[in-house]
Order: C-alpha cells, then sequence, then structure tokens
C-alpha cells in the first residue's frame, strides 16, 4: 500500500465516525468533552454553530451518527450522542451575548425565503449576520414548518421550538407569516436578488382502496392529521385504531392516538418488522406504550357499514427470495385477516408538491416532476432560485435540512457576491498535540467501561393522558456525565512518526485493541488478513506508514481503535503522538469568498 | 510506564484458544518499566505462547529475583503463581517448589544481573541439576533497576551510556548453559517475536532444563551507539540459524523443503519440533559443535539466534532422584508419617 496522506483533511475526518456521518458535520466529541467538564453553555454554542437547533435535535434528530459511532463496534452500543445534545441545551446559561452581531447597515441584497422550516431557518442565521436583508414567508402564523406542525409535542415541547427558531427570528429577519406563496412567477418579479425554497414535502400520499371514500370520515391522512392535533383542531379519536404504515410519521400517529383516547392501537405494515423504516427506538417506545406492530399484511379493503367505518381487511403475506437474494412477498393463500376499526391513520409515504411554480417560468423539472437542483450548491436551473431541505430531493429529516440550509447560503453568499458557486470552500481544520506530560493528555483518555444509559422517561399512565406531556425526562447532569465518560474521542488522531520510530514494539505490545501492526508491505488485500487482528471492516482504512528501518511498515487498523493514547504513553521516541483533529465546516461568509 | 489501567475492551475479532481465552486473558497487571523496554516484548511473547498452547494460567508457576527484568512476572500470567524472590534466588527457589510440585509449569525470569551476578552460582546448579524448567535471562547488558551500571554480560570494550568503556570479559549465558548440561538452548531477541514465540513453546514443552537467552535492549540505558545490546546494533548483528515452528501433533508432512534445508525433533512429550535451516551447517543436535561454533562466531562480533541445542529426549531432576509420580506436596500423613513398624524396618534394613 501507498503510505497513507495524513495531510488530506478527509483522511482524520473520516475516523471521526460520528463527525462524518454527521449530515452538518457537527464536531461531536469536541462537544461532549465539553458536556463531560460541565460546559455546557460552550457546548451548546459548538452544537448552535454546526446544527442550529441542538435543542430540537437534542430530542428529535434520526441521528445518523449513532449507527456509525465506534463505541457500537467496541462494545454493545454506541454513545447517546443524540441525547448528550440534549443535555447542553438544557443546562445552558443565557446564550443572547454569544450571538452574532447583526450589521446595522445592510449589505443591499434582499433575500427571499419560502417556508419557515429548518432549512429556510438555517439560511436566514447564516445570512443576516452578514448584512443580507432576509424575508421569510409561511403559510403558517409561526415558524418551525414540520418541527412544529408534524412532531407531536410529547417528543418536542412547544417552547423549545419557540426558542431556537426566535434565536433567528431576532436577527431582523422580515416575517410574512400566514402568507402562502401562490406564484413563484410572481415573486420572481418582485426584486430580490435570490429566493430560497425551503417549502417542504407537505403531502401525505393516499391509500386509494375499495371502501376509501365511503368510509372517509374516519379514514385520517397521518401528517394532515398530526398538524390538525398539533394546532389544536383535533383532540380526540376512536378507541379502536389502526395505524397504516412503518415510517416515523406511523409511530407518531399510533403514540397520539393513545394519547387522545384511543385505547386499542394497532400499527400493520406490509413487510417485516425488521423492514420498517421507523428507527429502532420509536418502535421501542410505541411498543412501550402498548401498541402491537404486526406485520406481513397488505391492506387490501376498507371495510363499512351504513356509511360507517368498521374495518380493514388485509392479505396475509410471506416473503420469498429468489436466487439473487430479491426478495418479494407473495400471498401466503391463506384467508383474509380482519382488523376491526373505529378510525384508521394512513401513514404511507409523504411527498413533494409544487403546484405553484409555474412551469413556463424556464425552471426545469425532472420525469418525476422534482425541480432539477444541483447536489452541491443547491442551485435550481434558475440562477436566483436555490432549494433545500424536504423541498430539494424529497423528504428525509431535519438535519439534513440544516446541512442544505448551510450550503444553499454558502451558494447564496457567493452568488450575490459575483463568485462561482461551483468552488466551494475548504474546510477550517486544524491539528493540536494533546500531550502535556510523560502520561498527561488535554482529554481524559482513560477508557469507560459504563454501558450505554437510558434516558429516564416520565410515568407512562402520566405520559398517555397528556399530548402534550414531554415522554423523555433528558439526562440529568450526573449521568450525563458519565454518558459523555463513554464518548472515546475518536478526534484524537494517533499521529504516527516513521523517522522516530525504533521499532522496538512497546506500542504493539500495549495496544488493548490490537490495532498496530509492523509487517512487510502488501496490496491492501493481503495486508488486512496480515494484521494481529484482521481487519475484515472495509469502510474503516488502515494507516500505511513509509518503509521503516527493518524494511517493513507499521499499519493501523483505524477501526477499533480507542484512542486511549496507550500506544503514545508507550512509546520510548515519541513517534506516536496523539493530536486533536478539529475540523469546522466552513459557512457562508468573508471565507467562502476569493477577493 | 503508564497511568491509567490497560482497557478491558478488546477486539472483537481476537481469535481463542481450546480453553476459550483470548490472549487478553493471559495478561497481567500494567507493567511500570520504562516506556519502550525490550523486557515488556517478552512478557508479551509469554504471553502469546501460553495462549497458543492452551495453557490453563493456574497450572504456571513464575518465578523471579530482582531487576526490571524480574519485576515483569506481575505483567503477564495474571491469573497464575508467583513468587518473587530475594536478588539472585530465583533458581534455589524454583527448584525448591519444582519438588514439592512437579506438576506446575515452572517460568524463570531473570536478568543478567540476577543470573550472571549475584545469582550466578545458583544459576549454574539449577541447570546443571536439570531442574525441568523454562529459565529466561532477559538480557539487557546493564543492570536496569540500578540505573545502568555494565552487567557481567556486557562485551569488553562496549561502552556505558555516559561513555564508559567496559574493561571486564563478558559471561556469555548461553555457552554456560551448554556447559552445564541444559537440554534446550537457545537465544532470541525480544525485536523479534517471531522467532521468540516458538522458542518459548517450544521451551514449556521440553522436559528438563530449558534456558534461553533473549536479547532485550534497554531503552533508558543501554540503548546508544557503543552499546552491543541495542536495539540496532543486535539488528546488525543477528545471526539466525534456524527458524523453528513447534506443532503439538504429529505432522509429518515436510513439504517444499530441498533435503538437508529441515530438520524434525520430536520432544519428551511427542511435540514435534520443525526446523528450517538458516545456517545449513548448523547442527542443533550437537552440543561440543555448537559451543565451537557459538565461540566463532562471537569472536566475530556476530549473535547467533535461533535454537542452538536440543537434546529431545532430556531428563529431569525428579528423574535423577527417582521421586514417585504424584507430586510429593499431594502425599497425605500416611505416606508421609508410615509409623513405627516401617520405620523399624527401615531401620533393620540399614543395619
Ligand atoms: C410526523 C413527522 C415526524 C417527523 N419527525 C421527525 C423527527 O423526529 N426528526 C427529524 O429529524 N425529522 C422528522 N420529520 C421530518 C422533518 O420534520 C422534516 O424533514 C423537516 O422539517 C424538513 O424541513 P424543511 O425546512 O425542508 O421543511 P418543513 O419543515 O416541511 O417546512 C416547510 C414550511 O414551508 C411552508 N410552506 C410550504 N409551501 C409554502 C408556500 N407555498 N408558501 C409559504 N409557505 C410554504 C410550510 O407551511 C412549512 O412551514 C418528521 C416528519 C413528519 C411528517
Ligand atoms: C542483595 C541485593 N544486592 C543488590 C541489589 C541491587 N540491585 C537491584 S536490581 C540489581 C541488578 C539487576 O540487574 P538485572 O538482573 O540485569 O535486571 P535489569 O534491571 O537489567 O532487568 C541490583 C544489583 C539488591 N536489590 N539486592
Ligand atoms: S466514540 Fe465518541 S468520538 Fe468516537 S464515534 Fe462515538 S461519539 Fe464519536
Ligand atoms: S490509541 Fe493507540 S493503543 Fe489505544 S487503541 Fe488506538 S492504537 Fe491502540
Ligand atoms: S513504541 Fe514507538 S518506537 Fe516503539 S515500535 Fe511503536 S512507534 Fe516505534
Ligand atoms: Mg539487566
Amino acid at each position: 500500500m501507498e503510505p497513507t496522506n495524513i495531510a488530506a483533511p478527509e483522511y482524520f475526518h473520516k475516523v471521526v465516525d460520528c463527525q462524518w456521518a454527521c449530515p452538518a458535520h457537527t464536531p461531536v466529541p469536541e462537544y461532549i468533552r465539553l458536556i463531560a467538564a460541565g460546559r455546557y453553555t460552550d457546548a451548546y454554542m459548538v452544537n448552535w454553530k454546526s446544527n442550529v437547533f441542538p435543542g430540537i435535535l437534542g430530542r428529535t434528530c434520526d441521528r445518523p451518527c449513532e449507527p456509525a459511532c465506534r463505541r457500537g463496534r467496541v462494545e454493545k452500543e454506541p454513545v447517546a450522542i443524540c441525547r448528550l445534545k440534549r443535555v447542553a441545551a438544557d443546562n445552558k446559561q443565557d446564550i443572547h451575548n454569544r450571538l452574532p452581531v447583526i450589521p446595522a447597515q445592510k449589505n443591499g441584497k434582499k433575500i427571499a425565503l419560502i417556508g419557515a422550516g429548518p432549512a429556510s431557518l438555517t439560511v436566514a442565521r447564516d445570512l443576516a449576520p452578514l448584512g443580507y436583508e432576509i424575508v421569510m414567508f409561511d403559510g403558517d402564523p409561526k415558524p418551525g414548518g414540520m418541527m412544529r406542525s408534524q412532531i407531536p409535542r410529547f417528543r418536542l415541547p412547544e417552547a423549545v421550538t419557540d426558542e431556537e427558531c426566535g434565536y433567528i427570528l431576532d436577527m431582523g429577519i422580515e416575517t410574512r407569516f400566514g402568507t402562502r406563496i401562490n406564484s413563484l412567477k410572481q415573486l420572481l418579479s418582485e426584486g430580490f436578488d435570490a429566493i430560497f425554497v425551503g417549502s417542504g414535502a407537505p403531502r401525505g400520499r393516499e391509500l386509494e382502496l375499495p371502501g376509501r371514500k365511503e368510509a372517509g370520515a374516519n379514514i385520517h391522512i397521518g401528517i394532515d392529521w398530526l398538524s390538525s392535533v398539533s394546532f389544536g383542531h383535533i383532540d380526540k379519536i376512536g378507541k379502536r385504531v389502526i395505524v397504516l404504515g412503518g415510517g416515523n410519521t406511523a409511530m407518531d400517529c399510533c403514540r397520539t392516538s393513545r394519547r387522545l383516547g384511543g385505547e386499542s392501537v394497532k400499527v400493520i405494515v406490509r413487510s417485516g418488522f425488521e423492514e420498517m423504516k421507523a428507527s429502532p427506538w420509536e418502535k421501542d417506545d410505541a411498543m412501550h406504550e402498548d401498541i402491537p406492530i404486526l406485520n406481513m399484511l397488505v391492506p387490501t379493503e376498507f371495510l363499512h357499514k351504513n356509511g360507517k367505518l368498521t374495518g380493514v381487511s388485509f392479505e396475509k403475506v410471506k416473503a420469498v427470495y429468489d436466487a439473487k437474494g430479491k426478495r418479494s412477498l407473495v400471498p401466503t393463500g391463506e384467508p383474509n385477516e380482519i382488523h376491526e376499526c373505529d378510525d384508521v391513520l394512513v401513514a404511507v409515504g409523504q411527498e413533494n408538491a409544487f403546484p405553484w411554480i409555474e412551469r413556463d417560468i424556464g425552471m426545469q423539472f425532472d420525469r418525476w416532476d422534482m425541480p432539477v437542483v444541483d447536489e452541491t450548491t443547491f442551485q435550481s436551473t434558475i440562477p436566483t432560485v436555490f432549494f433545500g431541505g424536504d423541498a430539494a430531493f424529497g423528504p428525509k429529516n431535519i438535519i439534513w435540512a440544516v446541512a442544505h440550509g448551510q450550503q444553499a447560503a454558502i451558494s447564496i453568499d457567493m452568488f450575490c457576491q459575483g463568485e462561482d458557486v461551483k468552488k466551494r470552500p475548504p474546510p477550517d481544520v486544524a491539528i493540536i498535540s494533546q500531550k502535556m506530560g510523560i502520561h498527561e493528555w488535554s482529554y481524559d483518555n482513560d477508557i469507560s467501561n459504563d454501558l450505554r444509559y437510558r434516558v429516564p422517561h416520565q410515568e407512562k399512565a402520566l405520559a398517555l393522558a397528556d399530548v402534550r406531556l414531554e415522554v423523555e425526562l433528558g439526562f440529568d447532569k450526573k449521568i450525563g456525565y458519565a454518558e459523555a465518560e463513554r464518548c472515546l474521542n475518536c478526534d484524537v488522531q494517533t499521529v504516527f512518526a516513521p523517522n522516530l520510530c525504533i521499532e522496538c514494539d512497546a506500542c504493539v505490545d500495549i495496544c488493548p485493541m490490537d490495532c498496530i501492526t509492523f509487517t512487510p508491505n502488501a496490496p491492501e488485500d493481503e495486508l488486512r488478513l496480515e494484521l494481529k487482528a484482521p481487519a475484515k471492516n472495509r469502510t474503516q482504512d488502515i494507516y500505511v506508514s513509509s518503509e521503516l528501518k527493518t524494511g517493513r511498515i507499521m499499519a493501523k487498523d483505524e477501526d477499533v481503535c480507542l484512542h486511549c493514547g496507550l500506544c503514545a504513553e508507550r512509546c520510548p521516541t515519541g513517534a506516536w503522538d496523539m493530536q486533536k483533529f478539529l475540523l469546522d465546516l466552513t459557512l457562508a461568509g468573508p471565507a467562502c469568498h476569493s477577493k | 510506564m503508564t497511568y491509567i489501567p490497560k482497557p478491558k475492551l478488546h477486539h472483537p475479532d481476537l481469535p481463542k484458544n481450546k480453553l476459550g481465552f483470548t490472549h487478553r486473558d493471559y495478561e497481567g497487571s500494567v507493567s511500570t518499566l520504562c516506556a519502550g523496554c525490550g523486557h515488556d516484548s517478552i512478557s508479551a511473547a509469554i504471553i502469546q505462547a501460553c495462549f497458543e498452547l492452551d495453557l490453563p494460567p493456574h497450572r504456571i508457576a513464575k518465578m523471579s529475583g530482582i531487576g526490571c527484568s524480574s519485576k515483569t512476572p506481575d505483567y503477564f500470567l495474571g491469573n497464575s503463581h508467583g513468587f518473587n524472590s530475594v536478588h539472585g534466588r530465583m533458581p534455589s527457589v524454583l527448584t525448591g517448589a519444582n519438588l514439592a510440585n512437579k506438576d506446575l509449569i515452572y517460568l524463570g525470569v531473570s536478568g543478567d544481573g540476577d543470573s550472571a551476578s549475584i545469582g550466578f552460582g545458583q544459576f549454574a546448579h539449577s541447570i546443571r541439576r536439570g531442574v525441568n524448567m523454562v529459565y529466561i535471562v532477559e538480557n539487557n547488558g546493564v543492570y536496569g533497576l540500578t540505573k545502568g551500571q555494565f552487567s557481567a554480560t556486557s562485551d569488553k570494550g562496549s561502552k556505558s551510556k555516559y561513555g564508559a568503556l567496559n574493561s571486564d570479559s563478558a559471561i556469555d549465558m548461553v555457552a554456560m548453559a551448554l556447559q552445564l548440561g541444559a537440554t534446550y538452548v537457545a537465544r532470541g531477541f525480544s525485536g523479534d517475536k517471531e522467532q521468540l514465540v516458538p522458542l518459548i513453546k517450544a521451551a514449556i514443552n521440553h522436559h528438563g532444563a530449558a534456558f534461553i537467552d533473549c536479547l532485550s535492549p534497554c531503552v533508558a540505558f543501554n540503548n546508544h551507539i557503543g552499546s552491543t545490546k541495542s536495539f540496532d546494533y543486535v539488528r546488525e548483528h543477528n545471526e539466525s540459524v534456524n527458524k523453528l515452528d513447534m506443532m503439538v501433533d504429529h505432522d509429518p508432512i515436510v513439504a517444499d523443503y530441498a533435503p538437508g534445508t529441515m530438520e524434525l525433533v520430536t520432544q519428551h512429550d511427542g511435540s514435534v519440533l520443525r526446523l528450517r535451516k538458516l545456517a545449513p551447517h548448523y547442527d542443533p543436535n550437537d552440543r561440543i559443535a555448537a559451543m565451537s561454533y557459538l565461540g566463532e562466531r562471537a569472536a566475530q562480533g556476530e549473535i547467533v539466534t535461533g535454537l542452538l541445542y536440543v537434546d529431545p529426549q532430556g531428563e529431569d531432576l525428579h528423574d535423577y532422584c527417582n521421586t514417585i509420580d504424584k507430586p510429593l506436596n499431594e502425599l497425605g500423613t500416611a505416606d508421609l508419617v508410615p509409623g513405627q513398624a516401617a520405620l523399624d524396618k527401615l531401620n533393620e534394613d540399614l543395619r
């Protein structure tokens, strides 16, 4: 193998699994250390800079970082990264004096944002401090988008949404809430320098089955029903409820039903339990609230009597695999299963809808009738119009909406300053030795043996009695500290200096994870098998040195390194050093400009 | 030296041996030696050897004297028996323990100071008595623990860290062991575990006195230019005469080797040593030839390593003393105090 180029920022960035997996590249271990140090406000601000909504995300994030977390590969479960974010948010002090100063003198550029969801709010946060004049439109009366309208209050209290949207609106954003944009053509003619479309994916998919019309009064589209609950238009449901669909919306529908009078609430999905789109923890939470999840049942008909829904009929299916291992669901041939109910909630997917964008204004749409949007610049085929969030590439989640918003803000800034939007700014990286003494590091290198802590929950009877009562109570400071200590500090990198190594083997002998091997060089496939412990995880790199005195190389499997620094402590010559690699994504502003 | 304990977590794909242990189960407490000390690598090699031999840790006894090297038994085999004796007295303590309980595997761990100076006599007699043991000298050419004075294995003319020249002649522990009748003699280097681990494994399986001289650079006091026990010097002058694989089961397959380049040696316990010859004329069964070859090469400044001599049918102290099969410590009062009638009979026989 060629020696690893550790000067390329991607190399060490990839080692920080959580940060690499986070769409907004939040420096996770950095904020976790701040939490452990009791510096909650600092931890909050690190998050606020990267992901804009730490309090909201600390309760609701889809947390792509957690399945990626190295801790999950060295013991049973990853660090509770998401819930630690909430610890920072819950315990911080007033942050107003840490927010960016908004210039009184504007820069003369005016930007329209369509929608007040997380994507638009992020664009506003990034551009307002640069002197842009921002006008934010939303059909709803309050900001937050689906964070306010869809995510149930028992998962996300409204006060948290108010607070974190407030920090942004207080930046002098002009809001036109309660104003739906009905024509992009019209808006384009109003003299904005750029327009950002953050209108989300607002349409719930229909389920056209026999009986849909006749029993329609008791069949509801999940996301519409949830927003009606959020806005207080609906406050009860029948005793027996069936939720169709296996995603997160279905989980919110069933749990909300339990709180509005649903006594027997079932989730019924067409495929297997394992293939459900809902996050595992959401399924757990639903089942904990006495909601069974039945699988391999395909709905075929809504049953009704005298114009009233009585139940749903399901065909039983089983999974069969063809020679290529491709799965299909085929009927078992057994008689249909009937489930009686009073109400049905349909949560079988979400779609984009752009009825308000005229098709004759020069914007290109693809064959799925989605606007053509560049995946890095978020620019549409009309150069002044940018997209982001669910509106760009279909429904995702809040953290992706934030990441899109940040990139779109960079593009808008560059576009308005006459720069080439395709020239993306590199990230800001710094690498600093953590050595303070022979066995002293400026991070806690002692590895905690604790298993993942559970977030305490509200007592079930109380939780089910109030649709607005937050279920999760969050970690207190003590558990928060203990959970923070589980983090392996993957950003503190093992950096090897081949010219200093005397090949004494001390690092090999001490390494608790058998990561390090001194061996003759070989092609990667062979080398991976010749290491002290085979490096089977191909998604993780092998760190390879240049040739050493004996003609061998040092090869380190990054996969399960604990970042404990023992190799560096044992090295007699300082050939290993532990260096903190801090990567900050560059946001809109002077760093993006060539002039 | 490290302050934090080595984390309990280990690689998820670590192989397990027949007892279901990983190599981590053979570790001891965390070393307090200087970072980079060769002795720590020898500890790692012992751990690996015991792991590969599927040894139950509680059937091993580690004995040592005084010195950095003699501290190491604390750093491996944390679930084995151990005795840290006074300086140079490990051999007699080990001999006593072995006499009392011949069923344990005895690992004598010592240094060049511990064995070639204060304990020289003890070393000599334990070898010539054929105590069934593995005797490892972790040889760094200095008294490491007392800050780097020349030891008796330090070569004449070699230089101390602070510039003093050694004027005394060196004791070659391998030559001594051969002379004294050790039935297994090897020399290894802490920086080459591929060579060292099989040497330790074969020594453990050997019946009789097995001696290993293991060069083990002292990073703090004897790893400079002018030293003949430094990493660089040993690497430059290492002349390995053979490469040893140990096969516990009989395996007659000796494929792919030109005639005369491979030798199979079946030890007393049935284990088979497979020796790949690197120096074609070297014969590890010929004690006298070995002694003269080693002397020649040493005069050239070369350090001969590998399995240097083995008598596969070695005998031990218990064979010589004709003790019973049962370990003496298991004998009950009835066996040990046979009563007046037995005494009378014995006295009668001696009249
Ligand atoms: C039930 C449910 C639960 C969810 N739970 C989670 C969760 O726990 N975690 C998570 O990360 N994500 C969750 N999501 C997804 C998440 O809410 C969205 O991905 C995210 O809000 C998208 O942000 P956005 O800014 O793109 O758009 P949205 O949040 O959808 O905001 C779009 C806004 O634009 C407004 N708008 C639309 N068209 C117009 C127009 N023409 N004129 C003016 N205003 C307009 C809308 O009123 C809305 O306020 C959930 C989604 C649903 C449906
Ligand atoms: C009876 C006695 N005399 C002297 C000493 C001092 N002393 C301690 S260790 C040591 C030498 C150890 O040298 P070696 O066996 O080579 O061990 P190393 O530290 O080099 O591994 C000496 C002389 C002692 N502890 N006890
Ligand atoms: S252990 Fe910590 S730094 Fe490493 S991936 Fe998990 S959260 Fe990130
Ligand atoms: S930091 Fe060094 S010693 Fe610790 S696990 Fe990683 S490679 Fe091994
Ligand atoms: S401990 Fe240091 S000098 Fe020794 S092998 Fe490892 S990197 Fe090289
Ligand atoms: Mg010594």
